[in-house]
């Protein structure tokens, strides 16, 4: 017997990972969850039928979407995490002992009870004193916010569904106002590789411009994302995401990371000339 | 078997008809889309099988015998009404043909001056003189408002030759008059009442809405099906009292209506008032659900004023709709309008409409709830990024028109076009709106004003879609010689 899962990439290509087990399946208000698990990924959550995170590769999105905004800013205190229920971005957020406050929006309340029990090295963090969780839509909570965060971490699903509302340019707005004034926001960007992933991409690109006086992009590699060629935004109020990077002291701290390091974070900022080419269209 | 609400005899009878796979020789003549393979693709295979012409097992809109004569039964029915009409040339249509049915040449009607074009259109096509009630304004939000009973009353005692009273219920606002009242004095003095009910298809459906048209009393009422009931855009129901003669009605709605009816239209009518028959008691709860959640939100982001119920003042407002959202929008420094074109340019919502002081976004079961957050949220960002002091803004929205002649003879009459700043002074022929909503600043045989110009002036300015003149760019008016 074989059992597969397999998402569609593009209406011509198709992603497939050879399934052990089906450990969860429900459907909650807004969508359909799973928990599989594999022998070459090891336990992976599914949204709609859409890959969100496999245990082989989920350091690598969790490490870039957290460590390069929390380096570049000099003093981060109060953080808001923005989906996120599988708990990979306050998992690395709670690494740092001078960060104060997260408040975690998750929409779905059943996707953090769910990542709570099948996949605990994501979710390891969620109960740290630190962490307040808002079970709440993302583009409502972030509206009534006014001058109060150092760093918005925008860990969204794909912009149709649930998460659509976190691509817009209403809700890149309210994060600027959000921010303090030396404010960072980071976002899950989508892939510059096939057409329709490109497309989406350009879109919240060209709102993040228009909403920020800093904007730039950074990429990574994803092996279970479309293309596994992946980029994340970098917003920001004030500082810049190479030079105002202290990696001396970033690397004081003594974390130990699998994928980041200072040195990649600046080569992460270096994006292949399509890619280039693709942002400055919308610029 | 005896009909009911569950049937939905129109459409019933296209499956049945589908299934024959009956070889056409008849129009239309794309033959089920084979004919046409580009606009097949666009608009789908199941829709093109049914775009079909009357016939014996489809019945023909024009002289009902079977299926569409059941069906605008079981809409009288959903109605509360002796009968309904299928119509197919939008509630244009309809309230032309109610027009028309009351009134004829020289023929007095009582209306407010906010009516929707399609009134005055009739009165053309009639030659009926309009009595207006100047609707009462509210000045802080400068809307116009329902009629007052005590200004019907008067209009009715200094007419009382006239035919027919009509009544918007309720505005594109929102905003009802007291129907059964007007109804009441209406029929006192032998003149039909005929009620737009354009934006009212749920007040027959939902609970705690308004009075409906029919149970108001009133004797016929336009209904756009295809705004709030959800059926395809231009159909649309015409319903009647026991007092009003069908089968001269029908006649009349023939004057004017296609031979050819849109069988798409005709069963989107049909599965449209099952549907809300059948549940439309839970669609609308969860449509004022949404609106009064946005209402609350939007009101708690400051500036803006969703008005609802509060307005209430027992004659000019003595209901209002709170299935809408009218958002009055001066105190963040932003014309309606320009909210309006701020929320399709830069975030990709598109509202109903904005006018000077207001927008409308129109809410129904078709929403979501994260696209009703979209909205308040681009509300917000809007006043953030965009909003200035309130001042320098005009506020009026209504201006009491002058009737100088009965829009016939003006429309017909000899004229010659002015540019605008000489037409004041001279008469109208000719008719000048904002679209939507449709509401005109002039009409045929009204007096042109300094005031009713600067107005025109400053809806272009701040980018209002103009419509109605025959120099399109509106920058020159026809007058009366």
């Amino acid at each position: 017997m074989e059992l597969w899962f397999t998402e569609r990439h593009t209406p011509n290509v198709k992603f497939s990972i050879k399934v052990d087990r089906q450990l969860y399946t429900g459907n909650s208000e807004f969508q359909r969850i799973d928990v599989f698990d594999s022998k070459e990924f090891g336990r992976f959550l599914t949204l709609d039928g859409y890959m969100m995170l496999t245990e082989k590769d989920e350091f690598i999105y969790h490490e870039m979407i957290t460590h390069v905004p929390v380096a570049v800013h000099p003093n981060p205190k109060n953080i808001l995490v923005i989906g996120a229920g599988d708990g990979g971005v306050i998992r690395e957020l709670t690494r740092y002992p001078s960060v104060e406050s997260i408040d975690l929006v998750e929409i779905d309340e059943l996707v953090i009870e769910v990542c709570r029990k099948y996949l605990p090295s994501t979710a390891c963090r969620l109960n740290d004193e630190r962490v307040h969780i808002y079970y709440e839509d993302g583009v409502k909570f972030i509206r009534r916010c006014e001058n109060k965060y150092d760093i918005i971490i925008v860990d969204s699903t794909d912009p149709f569904g649930p998460g659509e509302g976190l691509f817009t340019k209403e809700f890149y707005g309210s994060c600027f106002k959000a921010l303090r004034e030396d404010g960072i926001m980071v976002n899950q960007h989508e892939s510059p590789f096939y057409d329709e992933d490109a497309a989406a991409m350009q879109r919240s690109h060209k709102r993040i411009v228009e909403s920020f006086p800093i904007s730039r992009v950074y990429q990574a590699h994803i092996p279970t994302y479309p293309s596994g060629h992946w980029l994340f935004g970098f917003a920001s109020k004030k500082y810049h995401p190479v030079h105002d990077l202290n990696a001396a002291k970033w690397n004081l701290l003594g974390l130990k990371t699998k994928y980041y390091n200072t040195r990649l974070h600046a080569g992460a900022f270096c994006l292949p000339n399509y890619v280039e080419e693709m942002l400055r269209d919308v610029e | 078997m005896a009909l009911s609400q569950i049937n939905a005899p129109i459409y019933e009878a296209l499956r049945k008809f589908r299934r024959m796979r009956v070889v056409p020789f008849d129009v239309p003549g794309h033959k089920r889309g084979r004919g046409n393979m580009e606009l097949t693709e666009f608009l789908g295979e199941d829709c093109m099988n049914v775009d079909v012409n009357s016939m014996k097992p489809l019945d023909n809109l024009c002289h009902p015998v079977s299926v569409i004569k059941d069906a605008e039964d079981l809409a009288a029915e959903a109605f509360h009404a002796a009968n309904a009409f299928f119509m197919v040339g939008g509630t244009t249509s309809a309230v032309q043909s109610m027009i028309m049915y009351a009134c004829k040449s020289g023929d007095k009607i009582i209306m407010p001056r906010n009516v929707h074009r399609s009134a005055i259109n009739a009165l053309i096509l009639t030659g009926a003189v309009p009595v207006y009630v100047n609707p009462d304004v509210n000045n802080q939000l400068g809307i116009a408002l329902g009629m007052s009973v005590s200004q019907v009353e008067q209009a009715i005692r200094e007419n009382p030759d006239a035919k027919a009273v009509m009544v918007n219920n309720p505005t594109y606002y929102g905003i009802c008059s007291d129907l059964r009242r007007i109804t009441e004095l209406a029929h006192a003095h032998n003149m039909l009442v005929l009620v737009d009910e354009a934006h009212g298809t749920h007040f027959y459906f939902g609970e705690n809405f308004p009075v409906s048209a029919m149970d108001a009393g009133a004797d016929i009422a336009s209904v756009s099906m295809h705004k709030s009931g959800g059926s395809l855009t231009q159909s649309s129901f015409l319903v009647m009292g026991k007092a009003v003669n069908a089968d001269y009605m029908r006649q009349i709605i023939n004057l004017t209506q296609t031979t050819s009816a849109s069988y798409l239209l005709l069963s989107s009518l049909d599965i449209s008032r099952k549907r809300l028959a059948l549940m439309g008691r839970e669609i609308f709860a969860e449509t004022v659900e949404m609106a009064e959640y946005a209402r609350s939100e939007i009101n708690s982001i400051g500036g803006y004023y969703a008005y609802s119920k509060e307005l209430i003042n027992g004659d000019s407002i003595f209901d209002f709709d709170v299935s809408k959202l009218s958002v009055y929008t001066l105190p963040v420094g932003l014309a309606g309008i320009e909210v309006y074109d701020y929320l399709r340019d830069e975030y990709d919502i598109q509202i109903e409409f904005g006018d000077i002081g207001n927008i409308l976004a129109y809410i129904s079961v078709g929403d979501r709830k994260r696209d009703i957050e979209r909205l308040i949220s681009a509300l917000s960002e809007i006043k953030r990024r965009f909003g200035r002091s309130g001042a320098d803004m005009l506020t009026q929205e209504y201006i009491s028109p002058v009737v100088a002649e009965a829009p016939r003879t003006a429309f017909y009459a000899e004229k010659v076009s002015l540019p605008l700043d000489e037409a004041p002074g001279h008469v109208c022929s000719e008719f000048v709106m904002c679209y939507p909503p449709g509401i005109p600043i002039l009409a045929p045989g009204e007096l042109v004003t300094k005031e009713i110009i600067d107005y025109i002036r400053y809806a272009k300015e701040k980018g209002c879609q103009l419509t109605g003149t025959e120099d399109i760019n509106i920058e020159r008016l026809n007058v009366l010689v």
